[in-house]
């Protein structure tokens, strides 16, 4: 598509003749190809505009109407703000998506991270056998995320489940976890904090890059351990656990499979479980308001691109880069 | 566990293990046993028979009575049999590495060795989409499909691979050839080679081990991949493993536990497999880039 306008000769620096030819070569430089350049990224700009930027758009507008997907496009009807109005006002089940979605991020993202910071510097006294357990730590996290694991919580959180029989041993009465409102959200998160291998794998090689001496100052200066954690540890460690951050807001945000599965793709009991990407599909797939959906998803969108301004923002007073990096 | 510091003086770390150094390995096979009960206790209970599973919370790692007859009940409970739904996983598995390696290879190329017009433009662009939501796309892409009567095939899962629409990929293999000496491509280009060449003789046979990084995770992500899937395909002869071990909750509930684990196990085995024999290279793996697993 653009391949034909933008692809012309026209180079900030001077070409090597066109003349004398590719053949014999200037030497310096990478290929100057301006078309060559268009034809290898072909591909890629088709499915930026075709699956990425069109269907956007085409959503944007739709967010508008009130599209659902029996009738065709071209008869849609022009609703305005209604969508977007209706999410602030008549429709219960998208604010209780948003405050079920933020209690997801804000108390499972954090344990997560902390559990995985925790392991990490446990891990990191060690010199032998990090290896194994490192990789036996990560196991969770690549299969954490599968529809089987999501299952197995299911059973293991339900009212007869592993759990329940494992805090009889203790004397405590457990609960059907997953079908208590006040609990099913609290299993799925379990079932992100078990997958803590991914960040500690990252902060573990964090921690290796802290140089040793920084610690042998400190500690001549008298500070203890604690104190090294915390003036030592810490500030260097902070563009990992920023990184980390991020990475698992954006991710945690995005949770789908473990909500569906335990509430059957209901977001129950009571709702307590719908994430909003559960109430995204619901209202696109189940209850096809496709239109309504578009507009969840715009500003799915908007709300995940502030934040991410706002974690990198904030990121600037507490994430300490030493000079090498 | 905060309070430890990563790392002492010498004359610290020396001598015996202390009871410090014990109780720290206590506490990491303390945890580790917790990581790694919930996947021995699918593996039990898919050994289980229905009795054992359904007394009160069976917790034990060890079937009391070995049943193996669970997988075969499991593999043919659903109408269809579970190898309809293992091809179907791998075939969109398959066109899944083959479309990232292909199209993510050259769209890297460009970005990392070409010249062109906004090209600077161009990847700040790729980079966003990198960070772009992908639940966002869901409603837009269906859209999209169904105009195209795509729905309903595994088209929507497939053809955007063969796009590059994965910027992951596109970034690691920047990355990754910004790493290759310049000196190769130029002494090619001597050699009369023009960007074509200088990327099918040079580029790309150096650009294995981004491949295989990029195969290892098109493969695991597309394999635990479900939103999609469960959008796309209805019709049973069409559904992977995901959207089929699904139904096990659907339709008949708490009565088929044992079978339903040891459909999941065995929907686990392929990943686990993968982490078996390229474990070292998937923690690299994410040292480097931070890739999800």
């Amino acid at each position: 598509m653009a391949l034909t306008t933008a692809a012309g000769p026209t180079l900030r620096e001077p070409q090597p003749s066109r003349i004398t030819g590719r053949r014999r070569g200037s030497g310096k430089g990478p290929v100057r190809e301006g078309p060559a350049g268009y034809v290898f990224l072909s591909p890629w700009l088709l499915g930026l505009m075709g699956i990425t930027a069109v269907p956007m758009l085409l959503s944007l507008y739709l967010s508008f109407t009130n599209y659902d997907i029996f009738t065709p496009i071209s008869e849609v009807e022009w609703v305005g703000l209604d969508n977007y109005r209706r999410m602030f006002t008549t429709d219960p089940t998208f604010w209780k998506s948003v405050t079920v979605t933020a209690k997801f991020g804000l108390i499972a993202v954090p344990l997560k991270l902390a559990v995985a910071l925790g392991v990490a510097l446990l891990l990191n006294r060690e010199r032998r056998g990090v290896g194994l357990f490192r990789s036996l730590f990560y196991l969770p996290s690549l299969l954490g995320g599968s529809v089987a694991v999501a299952l197995a919580w299911y059973t293991m959180f339900s009212r007869d489940g592993a759990f329940n029989t494992f805090l009889r041993l203790f004397g405590i009465q457990g609960k059907p976890w997953v079908a208590d409102p006040d609990f099913a959200l609290e299993t799925v998160m379990v079932l992100a904090i078990w997958q803590f291998g991914a960040p500690m794998v990252i902060f573990l090689a964090g921690l290796k890059q802290i140089p040793g001496e920084l610690y042998e100052a400190a500690s001549v200066d008298g500070a203890g351990r604690w104190r090294q954690f915390v003036h030592v540890t810490l500030p260097m460690l902070s563009p990992v656990i920023f990184f980390n951050l991020v990475l698992e807001t954006i991710h945690g945000f995005q949770g789908f499979t473990g909500v569906f599965i335990i509430s059957n793709g209901q977001g129950g009991p009571v709702d307590s479980t719908l994430m909003y990407t559960l109430n995204l599909y619901i209202k696109g797939f189940t209850d096809f308001e496709m239109g309504y959906a578009a507009a969840l998803a715009w500003l799915f969108l908007i709300v995940v691109g502030l934040i991410t301004v706002v974690l990198f923002t904030t990121g600037r007073f507490w994430v300490h880069y030493s000079d090498e990096r | 566990m905060s309070a430890e510091a990563p790392a002492l003086p010498a004359a610290r770390r020396s001598g015996v293990p202390g009871v410090r150094q014990v109780g720290r390995i206590l506490v990491l096979i303390a945890i580790l046993a917790v990581a790694l009960y919930p996947l021995l206790w699918m593996v039990a209970s898919s050994f289980k028979s229905q009795t054992e599973i359904s007394v009160a919370g069976n917790i034990s790692l060890i079937p009391r009575e070995f049943t193996p007859g669970n997988y075969r009940e499991g593999w043919a409970m659903l109408g269809e049999p579970f190898s309809s739904f293992f091809i179907n996983s791998l075939v969109i598995a398959g066109l899944t590495i083959v479309g990232n390696i292909a199209s993510c290879l050259v769209a890297a190329y460009a970005f990392a060795r070409l010249r062109f017009r906004l090209r600077h433009f161009w990847f700040a662009v790729m980079i966003g989409t990198l960070l772009l939501p992908q639940h966002v796309l869901v409603i837009p892409q269906y859209i999209l499909f169904r105009t195209l009567n795509w729905t309903g095939t595994i088209a929507p899962l497939v053809v955007p691979h063969f796009l590059a629409t994965e910027a992951f990929f596109v970034f690691l293999m920047v990355q990754f050839m910004r790493g290759i000496p310049r000196e190769l491509d130029e002494a090619a280009m001597i050699d009369g080679c023009g960007p074509f060449q200088v990327f099918l003789r040079i580029i790309l046979p150096l650009s294995r081990p981004a491949i295989v990084t990029t195969t290892i995770f098109s493969f695991i992500w597309t394999w635990n991949e479900f939103f999609r899937q469960l959008v796309y395909l209805s019709d049973i002869t069409q559904w992977t493993v995901p959207v089929a071990l699904r139904q096990f909750i659907d339709s008949s509930g708490q009565s088929a536990v044992g079978p339903m684990f040891a459909m999941s196990v065995l929907s686990l085995l392929p990943v686990f497999l993968f982490f078996l024999f390229f474990q070292r290279l998937l923690v690299e793996g994410i040292n480097t880039s931070g890739i999800k697993g």
